[in-house]
């Protein structure tokens, strides 16, 4: 490597080199910047009063009086309870995220171990059905909710997780690259049971593309504006995307930016804890699922 | 005695049915009454003491209204395309260049991984947080307003453009660290060998770009674009919280899915009507993908063969 490239690299190319290795890093460190300074900006006006006005570097006295404000009953009131949100948000993330990874693992194993007529069919129609958004069957699915009495519950948030399709094409390829056959024939002999085997070997074989795609999905429900908003208008049901918009909406007498702000921290910062502690494999995972061909 | 080899088959279908169960009831089975909503009108009859609301069979006429001068409908549409158009341009010409940059052997950016992480960071940030945040800092006591904001002394978010910017940037920062990530990944699938040839022969940086990189990347390209355009189309979040519903200044930040959340009771025809043509267009756009993927391979073969 060195030998080649020092008959290559003339003087000329040598500073050219390092002037486009400082404008690299130029660029980087701008983006750098751009990326975090709005958060940056965030926590700082967390901790600052209700009225504010212009730019602040450092930290104010607030936040104390912020959070007891944030959980107080008449931000309740206004925008919904705070705190129920954060646990309505945590369920609905937490099942929906379980129920997605475990299903698309049972799917796509069928497709991959076993041998059958509509095999075929089933995974091109998986694979198909990928690119459909929710929104494009959104009206019917809320009509349909109204009809069941779904609306303002839970259950049309996190059970339609169980068919994902493209979790289900993560697995698939994850088994494809490690799920030797031979390990299901062995537990056959052994008199396993077809169910048990998925459950007790299968199921821990897969754990590191469980982990990936139950965060991706876990993050993808804790952000989600969309379908909360249109199913559930009961206040006792917000999510915390619900109660930010309730906050959006306040007029300018009520409205308290110190708590605004303080909650979107709170929306904000156990997603970036997670991903901080995990990005390596997060971002492994990002190129896995995606990248096909 | 004679042993009956086991059928595993029916297992097959046992482990398939909870997806298929699933997706019939809650995704199939709702878009073909969605398909069906669409042609239908929904005629509200004030006659009557209590209002109630009449439904016919309207034909086409929703689908016609979503064309029509005298409805919102075409304006979201177009304004959903702008300001897709307006963050996807920055967003995959950095993705690019960082991309590049990145798997640039000679050039051996430090620190890769910070930078990756930090750049990937705003894709998990709740997007409702993030363009709320950008309405509170922007509005007129915000922490950015000294930085932007519009001539006659008002805030960019009651100029247009200055709206369509902001939620075109907000979706570039949320968006260019995954495309980076993504590029990076086809980019380091390319055999070294071309790139070393290329730099013996005397290559420049920008030669090696466009002759190696580009054109092996295509089909990966072109999955970003036709996702990111999918994306796109269901834009929702970001203007909503930015502009509190209305969409203003004027309607030219409202996007389908806006008038989708906002005619779900009162206008379900209509709002059925945008639901199909988003169906349509993303079927259209990923069935494009898969065949021009699939065409790319089929190539490959054909080439190894030879």
């Amino acid at each position: 490597m060195t030998g080649s490239t020092e008959i290559v690299g003339t003087k000329s190319g040598k500073t050219s080199l390092l002037i486009r290795r400082i404008i690299a890093y130029v660029v980087l460190i701008a983006l750098v910047i751009i990326s975090l300074l709005p958060f940056y900006l965030l926590l700082i006006n967390a901790t600052r009063e209700r009225r504010q006005v212009g730019i602040q570097w450092y930290p104010g006295p607030e936040l104390k009086s912020n959070w007891s404000k944030l959980f107080s009953g008449s931000t309740a009131v206004a925008y919904g309870n705070v705190f129920k949100a954060l646990m309505n948000s945590l369920i609905i993330s937490a099942g929906a995220s379980v129920l997605c990874v475990y299903f698309s693992a049972l799917t796509a194993y069928a497709t991959h171990v076993y041998q059958f007529k509509l095999r075929k069919f089933a995974d091109t129609f998986i694979l198909l059905v990928m690119m459909v958004p929710t929104q494009a069957s959104a009206i019917g699915f809320y009509r349909l909710m109204i009809s069941w009495k779904l609306t303002d519950s839970f259950i049309p948030l996190i059970i339609p997780a169980i068919a994902a399709p493209s979790t289900y094409y993560f697995m698939k390829q994850y088994m494809a690259s490690s799920l030797p056959l031979e390990i299901v024939e062995a537990a056959r002999i052994d008199g396993c049971g077809e169910f048990r085997t998925f459950n007790t070997i299968v199921a821990p074989i897969l754990k590191p593309a469980f982990a990936v795609q139950m965060i991706f999905t876990f993050v993808g429900n804790w952000n989600n504006f969309f379908m909360p908003r249109l199913i559930i208008s009961d206040k006792a049901k917000y999510t915390i995307p619900l109660v930010l918009s309730a906050m959006n909406h306040a007029g300018p007498q009520e409205q308290d930016l110190g708590i605004f702000y303080l909650y979107m921290v709170l929306a904000i910062l156990p997603v970036v804890i997670v991903y901080l502690l995990l990005s390596k494999y997060i971002i492994r995972g990002i190129a896995l699922g995606s990248v096909k061909g | 005695m004679k042993r009956k080899s086991v059928s595993y088959a029916k297992w097959g279908y046992i482990f398939l049915a909870p997806f298929f169960i699933v997706y019939i009831i809650f995704s199939l089975y709702p878009l073909i009454q969605t398909f069906y909503n669409s042609f239908l009108s929904y005629v509200v009859d004030r006659g009557s003491i209590f209002q109630s609301t009449k439904i016919e069979f309207g034909g086409l006429s929703n689908y016609a209204s979503c064309f029509s001068k005298d409805e919102t409908l075409f304006q979201s549409f177009l304004n959903t395309i702008i300001m897709w158009i307006l963050g996807f341009i920055p967003q995959i010409a950095v993705s690019l260049l960082l991309a590049t940059w990145f798997t640039d052997l000679r050039l051996k950016i430090k620190a890769q991984g910070f930078f990756k992480t930090v750049i990937y960071l705003p894709n998990v940030i709740m997007a409702s947080a993030v363009a709320f945040m950008f309405q509170a800092m922007l509005a007129r006591t915000g922490a950015l307003y000294g930085l932007f904001h519009a001539a006659n002394d008002t805030t960019i978010l009651n100029t247009v453009w200055g709206t369509r910017g902001t939620v075109a940037f907000i979706n570039f920062l949320l968006w260019y660290g995954n495309t980076t990530i993504l590029l990076m990944a086809a980019i380091m699938g390319i055999d070294p060998g071309l790139y070393e040839a290329a730099q013996i022969d005397g290559a420049t940086p920008s030669q090696t770009f466009w002759k190696i990189t580009m054109p092996l990347i295509r089909p990966i390209l072109s999955f970003v674009l036709v996702t990111s355009m999918i994306g796109g189309l269901q834009m929702y979040d970001v203007p909503a919280l930015l502009t509190k519903d209305t969409g203003n200044p004027i309607g030219k930040a409202y996007t389908l899915i806006m008038e989708i959340q906002q005619r779900k009771d009162s206008d379900v025809g209509k709002a059925s009507a945008v639901c199909v043509l988003i169906f349509i267009i993303s079927a259209v756009l990923g069935l494009f993908t898969m065949f021009f993927l699939d065409d790319t391979r089929e190539k490959k073969k054909k080439r190894r063969k030879a």
